[in-house]
């Protein structure tokens, strides 16, 4: 039974559906058993040379690769038809936005990665993890980058469409979508695996703050009106409790005191 | 009307004697850990100076606390919701570790080990957070201790606004106070304002300012939101921490570490009733000078039977009602105008303040005689510029300064008259607007200092909202995940280190 086993289908057929249970399930459990160690992970306060730069280009680069990523694979190729977008003109967006967003990420996280091994203070207070998730998304976008060169070969967007093709397949849970990319050039290849291994490696780095960040706009702005947040240990808001007391009061007389709640 | 109660807190700086017996205690209880080596809950510091971290009154340098828009609405300095969520990636306001000091430890192993030598072996300095060496230490908790380093240095002190600095460089007319500083546990809090995560709460029934630690996502902002600078980045677990009022000690009834260790007395805690809906109004008040007042009017007179019945109808509990009533803080701040907040103009309406210290007449030694004015040593004369104490507490207006100056001379004078002559002079107590039982009621509570007189802290109600047998058994104070069983080897699955807990060992 393994005259035909390809790692192809390891890779493109199986391995996405562990890494996104992984990432997934992962990313759950973790909120759930150990929110404290749920965190950015920040480490301006020791160093804040190279943070300011590196950390600004790379997060604004990265998140618009990355909602580049998003919306470029997923979005079904009728819509692009239905909106008459023809597919090298994505490409050439593809190529436009992602390129200088990937170039100014790339130097961003070289000057994060180069403080992290440098400095002393940093180099010390880092994780094993904090480290290779790095390195590994310093590598992944040096390879999205060199894909560029590939991508520059071919701009009439048939490659790109295989990309969609495949990724929408395996989110709608199409057994064959790995035949898709089987042929494609080998630093695609290379940067889709290191995505999945990146994807399953999430929920065990720091990468989880990600989520966090996504929320946060929606805590701060939508959910919290004001300013301020008082808890309280009552369970019953301020003018329920305030009726309630004022029916005892008015059963008992309003000389009696009462002890509050 | 929204009555609500918080435990306030006074420090009477006419008695501080910079022990740092608090700052000791408090780093004892909270901060020996790794990561916030570094932090200081508590400090006290010398003034004039720059402070810990250096430079923190200047919120032009470092945004900290709220600006009043030309619409006469909030928004804090370092930026609204917006700007804050913009300097996510990279915090522009907020200190480095170095703003502080860079922790440090001395090799004291090498004292024995050192092998034999010529020179006698030292203890040289270690940084705490990379392990290298440290060639020289540049700076500490209490760098500027009894007005430590040169005054040019020093006299970037931003208290210093509108005084003639020049002369006070000089010898003979230096002048210096201490300045304990802890969280205010503002009634409108810039760090918890600033968090993106709400992480950082007010709690409605006593009113302490915590940080939630498993909400807490190291976004940095309460950082440089608080313009006191006492929220603290543990740079171990990513997490911001502050001084937590040593709620469980509050709860039960107790002062808080650096209150019952206080050597010299100087603090006091009690219940202050407040209206909650008058907060937002008096923080944005026009000028800085009016925030002062306004705090006032936000607290709520515990005699008066309408706040009363609007304090049961709220919720507050019957004892804490009694014990806003014997509240020394309410005495200080309220009905004798003697404790100030710090820093008003920040706008955050702090609730620890501070009683200004008297000095030495000035001039006394030069004119070989006393500056008199009305018989009545005039305090505008004293050694610490009544300006210099004006711009720390009443955002420069010197007017309650002197006021408070002038009750706490005469109390002085009366208290002299009645124990070296046996008289009870009330002239001396009408001439600054007061009775005698008042001024022996001040001194009673803010010269003699009994434990009684300075704590009246009511016991927290948890029984109203808990059911004791449902947490018993439970595994009380943890970090994180500390409880949990599914812990495997010796580090956790996400990479934060296991904190082992250790159960005390029988000691012979």
């Amino acid at each position: 039974m393994f005259g035909d086993f390809d790692i192809n289908f390891v890779i493109f057929g199986v391995m996405p559906y562990v890494a996104l249970t992984i990432f997934l399930v992962g990313s759950v459990v973790r909120y759930e058993r150990d929110p404290f160690t749920w965190k950015s992970s920040s480490s301006q306060l020791l160093r804040r040379k190279q943070l300011i730069w590196g950390s600004v280009l790379f997060h604004v680069g990265i998140l618009t690769v990355f909602f580049g990523h998003l919306i470029g694979l997923f979005t079904p190729v009728w819509v692009l038809d239905a909106l008459g977008i023809p597919y090298w003109l994505k490409q050439w967006m593809a190529v436009l936005i992602g390129g200088p967003a990937g170039i100014a990420a790339l130097i961003g996280s070289t000057m994060l990665l180069h403080r992290r091994l440098v400095d002393p203070r940093i180099r010390v207070t880092s994780t094993f993890p904090d480290v290779l998730i790095m390195v590994l998304i310093w590598l992944q976008l040096a390879i999205g980058l060199l894909t560029i060169t590939q991508t520059l070969q071919h701009m009439d967007g048939a490659e790109m469409v295989r990309f969609m093709t495949w990724s929408q397949s395996v989110v709608t849970w199409n057994i064959n979508a790995w035949v898709t990319v089987v042929d494609v050039h080998w630093l695609y290849k290379l940067h889709i695996f290191l995505g999945l291994i990146i994807t399953m490696l999430f929920p065990f780095t720091r990468l989880v703050h990600i989520w966090s960040g996504f929320a946060a706009p929606f805590r701060y702005l939508l959910t919290r009106p004001g300013y301020q947040i008082v808890r309280s240990r009552r369970t019953r808001p301020l003018e329920e409790r305030r009726r309630a007391y004022d029916r005892l009061q008015a059963k008992r007389g309003p000389s009696a005191t009462t002890p509050a709640e | 009307m929204r009555v609500r109660a918080q435990i306030g807190k006074v420090l009477n700086l006419d008695k501080c004697i910079g022990c740092h017996t608090c700052s000791v205690t408090c780093k004892n209880v909270w901060t020996t850990r790794e990561g916030v080596e570094y932090a200081w809950f508590n400090n006290v510091e010398t003034k004039p100076g720059t402070g810990y971290p250096t430079d923190w009154e200047n919120q032009k340098r470092w945004n900290g606390g709220w600006v009043r828009s030309a619409s006469g609405k909030l928004h804090p300095k370092q930026g609204s919701k917006w700007r804050i969520l913009a300097n996510i990636f990279a915090n522009p306001s907020m200190p480095e570790i170095d703003d502080y000091y860079e922790p440090f430890d001395f090799d004291y192993d090498h004292l024995k080990s050192a092998p034999d030598m010529n020179a006698f072996p030292t203890a040289r300095p270690r940084s705490k957070v990379s392990g290298e060496r440290m060639e020289k230490i540049e700076k500490g908790p209490n760098w500027e201790e009894i007005l430590g380093g040169e005054f040019a240095k020093r006299s970037a002190d931003y208290n210093f606004e509108d005084v003639q600095k020049e002369i006070y460089g000089e010898y003979e007319n230096t002048f210096m106070m201490y300045l304990p500083r802890l969280c205010e546990h503002c009634l409108n809090p810039t760090c918890s304002a600033s968090c993106p995560s709400g992480a950082i709460y007010k709690r409605e029934e006593d009113g302490i300012v915590l940080i939630d630690q498993e909400k807490c996502r190291g976004w940095r902002m309460c950082i440089s939101g608080c313009p006191y600078k006492k929220v603290y980045y543990n740079w171990d677990t990513g997490k911001s921490e502050k001084c937590t009022f040593c709620y469980p000690r509050i709860e039960s009834g107790q002062p808080t570490v650096c209150s019952e260790t206080c050597v010299g007395r100087i603090r006091y805690l009690g219940v202050i009733l407040y209206d909650a809906d008058k907060i937002e109004a008096a923080a944005s008040s026009e000028r800085e000078t009016d925030l002062y007042g306004a705090q006032l009017d936000v607290f709520l007179d515990p005699d008066d039977p309408e706040v009363i019945a609007a304090a049961r109808r709220d919720g507050v509990p019957e004892d804490w009602i009694e014990a806003a009533k014997v509240s020394p803080v309410w005495k200080m701040a309220m009905d004798w105008k003697v404790a100030f907040p710090l820093h008003p103009e920040y706008r955050t309406l702090p609730m620890v303040w501070y009683i200004p210290p008297l000095s030495p007449i000035q001039n006394a030694a030069q004119a070989g005689q006393i500056a008199m004015s009305d018989q009545m040593p005039d305090v505008r004369s004293l050694r610490i510029p009544v300006k210099y104490l004006a711009n720390m507490l009443t955002a420069g207006d010197e007017e309650p300064i002197v006021h408070a100056l002038e009750r706490m001379s005469a109390m002085r004078l009366y208290m002299r008259a009645l124990s070296v002559d046996g008289v009870r002079d009330e002239a001396i107590a009408t001439r600054v607007g007061m009775s005698g039982r008042v001024i022996e009621d001040m001194y009673k509570i803010m010269a003699i200092a009994d434990y009684e007189d300075r704590f009246a802290i009511p016991t927290a109600h948890r029984e109203q909202n808990e059911d004791g047998a449902d947490i018993r058994g439970g595994c009380g104070f943890t970090d994180g995940n500390g409880c949990s069983t599914g812990d495997a080897g010796k580090t956790t699955l996400f990479g934060g280190k296991k904190k082992s807990f250790a159960l005390p060992q029988e000691t012979f």
